[in-house]
């Protein structure tokens, strides 16, 4: 367009031609304001909890009880971190939080070696009732897990071997042990770890393999050289998963793990709301602590933890 | 590779297979043989424990019709709201700068635990409007505060203040706050994962329809929902085995109190608060007989991706 002008003319055909874009823009705007509308609000209204939250975990208990947290908004600001302080030195949380990391980074670990030795078993070799195996193993997806709690509390009673080391609450194995809720979550995440890795495993290119065993390398070789070095985008994923759900689990915990000195965090939440119903001074600042970790590896890590729903959706 | 022992890959799987078989398998098997034997599995009694679901003869302690009819509630109300929610925000995102923006901060809650979600919505309901957003915005329009997960009464008392006090069956204001927590922790997994489908959509289609004069909304109608239907049957399978199985999110809010029990917290209840694990285990067996159907449904899907890989 510019070509048939003059090069003197150029500049200021350019600024006319922003102004009109501007122009363009405003009118093409206009008709889509509904979107905006409706999209800002739901943004709003998805995030309206979290940040209230937030904010109140921030307010004195008397500010609080006495006004909504949208009045903090409006200056002169009066936050505190003594809930904080409150909770993390006063109400066993700091120790909660350690607990939460103790069982959740070796059940994660676990997860990711037990279901990838499987997992490259059922997608690389060649063994009869190979398909059969592997879909039963997927359909135990859906066993809801209050249904096996029971029998393994009953297996764990009946089989607690108790010690005095303390770091595993004078238990090696049973209920209240650190091995046993670590065993318990690793079998609870292997049907959907192995269906992922399965998957994963099962598109590498088959040359890969072919030449690698012509070349004698071993199972071994081929497992930590070839397939897990490929798969670190499908790891990544199941470890972000694998890690959140037991960071998030109250359940197994509740039943697995009585004793309050080895309880996470959710049990230790799930008991302020009990005995502290409506101290929301306490509340929100622990549940803000225990959101914090889920929050972090959420923004640091969003493509994974995407890329991994969309692998797989069919978890239940 | 050529030459491989026989067992070679059973060492592989034999970690696996072990937990598996301990944790999993071996739990079903013993919730079954339970669900047909008394309080303490002791005696066998046949399918007692199954008539007393049928017959509810202790609503006062187990209301187990009750139960059944909240998860029928979160069965059909949380895919249809979640599903199209998801599927609008997915088209609607697609087309403004702050996709990225917008698709986080529905997604998020799926990163939090439901305790914590607990706590966050505890406050959003709580009764005081001074301290309570929801009743706050409710004093806003003139209407008296709401306890929104005890009260039991029909939607439409709130609303008009006529109308027949209890509604039919369980629809119920506490049933409906509730399922609107589990509304805003999953509309995120719909959107991210509708949304992936809507980018596999080529734009050379959606181009073509444009020139031949169809409008936006036949476009939607007619080339994304059907190319996207088999994404949607995915997240609502997905959604139907989790509405059939909540448990978490009712537990923290309300322990299942004020008539809002589902079956997987009445079967915890029964199992761990009654002591009654004959009646505890049918209700889990129950439950597990409503979730194969969906289950096969899903893995007919999965045989047949696996057959197009």
């Amino acid at each position: 367009m510019a070509t048939r002008y003059g090069a003197m003319e150029q500049p200021e055909l350019a600024a006319g031609e922003e102004r009109a874009s501007f122009g363009d823009r405003f009118k093409g705007f206009l008709p889509r304001l509904p979107l905006h509308a409706v999209l800002i609000a739901v943004i709003i209204i998805w995030s309206v909890p979290t940040i209230a939250l937030l904010i109140s975990s921030f307010r004195s208990p008397q500010d609080i009880a006495s006004d909504g947290w949208w009045n903090a908004l409006i200056p002169p600001w009066d936050f505190t971190w003594s809930n904080y302080d409150a909770v993390l030195n006063q109400r066993g949380m700091g120790r909660a939080f350690v607990n939460s990391l103790l069982i959740t980074v070796p059940v994660t670990i676990l997860v990711l070696l037990i279901a990838a030795a499987a997992a490259y078993a059922i997608a690389w070799m060649e063994f009869p009732l190979r398909n059969g195996l592997f879909l039963v193993m997927v359909a135990m997806l859906v066993v809801p897990l209050q249904m096996t709690l029971i029998p393994v509390l009953r297996l764990y009673v009946n089989l607690s071997i108790d010690t005095e080391v303390p770091i595993i609450g004078g238990r090696v194995f049973g209920p209240n042990s650190y091995l046993g809720i670590w065993l318990a979550h690793t079998a609870y995440g292997l049907p959907f770890a192995i269906f992922l890795l399965r998957n994963f495993f099962g598109s590498l290119p088959r040359d890969l393999f072919e030449s690698a065993y012509l070349d004698g390398a071993s199972d071994l070789r081929v497992f930590f050289r070839i397939v897990l070095p490929l798969s670190m985008p499908a790891l990544a994923s199941l470890a972000i998963f694998q890690f959140l759900w037991t960071w998030n689990d109250l359940l197994v915990a509740l039943i697995l793990l009585g004793d309050p000195n080895l309880a996470p965090m959710t049990l230790r939440i799930n008991s302020l709301v009990s005995s502290f119903g409506s101290s929301y001074q306490l509340l929100t600042a622990a549940a803000f602590v225990s959101m914090a970790v889920p929050l972090v590896i959420f923004f640091a890590l969003q493509r994974y933890f995407v890329q991994g729903i969309l692998a797989g959706a069919v978890k239940g | 590779m050529i030459g491989r022992k026989w067992w070679v890959p059973w060492v592989w799987m034999a970690p696996a297979l072990i937990l598996l078989t301990v944790y999993l398998a071996y739990p079903v098997l013993d919730t079954v043989r339970r669900s047909f034997q008394d309080r303490r599995s002791e005696n066998w009694v046949g399918f007692d424990n199954y008539e007393f679901i049928i017959k509810n003869p202790a609503p006062l302690v187990a209301d187990t019709h009750s139960a059944l009819l909240n998860n029928l509630l979160w069965l059909t109300l949380f895919p249809l709201i979640v599903v199209p929610a998801g599927l609008v925000l997915a088209v609607l995102t697609s087309r403004v700068r702050y996709e990225a923006v917008a698709k986080s901060a529905v997604f998020i809650p799926m990163a939090i635990s439901f305790v914590a979600a607990g706590v966050i919505f505890k406050f959003m309901y709580e009764y005081n409007p001074n301290i309570g957003t929801a009743n706050a915005l409710l004093e806003q329009i003139d209407r008296e505060p709401v306890a929104w997960l005890q009260d039991t009464r029909a939607p439409q008392r709130w609303i008009t203040d006529s109308g027949p006090a209890d509604a039919p069956g369980p629809l119920q204001i506490n049933n409906l706050a509730l399922i609107t927590v589990g509304v805003w922790m999953w509309t995120g997994f719909a959107l991210v994962v509708l949304s992936a489908g809507l980018k596999g959509i080529s734009t050379e289609i959606l181009e073509a329809a444009r020139v031949d004069g169809a409008n936006e909304f036949q476009i939607f109608r007619r080339i994304i929902l059907p190319i996207l239907m088999p994404t949607i049957m995915v997240v609502t399978t997905t959604l139907i085995i989790n509405a059939l199985k909540i448990f978490d999110l009712v537990w923290v809010m309300t322990g299942g109190r004020f008539s809002t029990d589902v079956v997987a917290t009445l079967f915890f209840k029964q199992s761990f608060v009654v002591r009654d694990f004959g009646v505890g285990a049918a209700l889990a067996v129950v439950l597990l007989l409503a979730v194969v159907p969906v289950m096969l449904i899903s893995l007919r899907r999965f045989q047949f991706q696996e057959e197009i890989r």
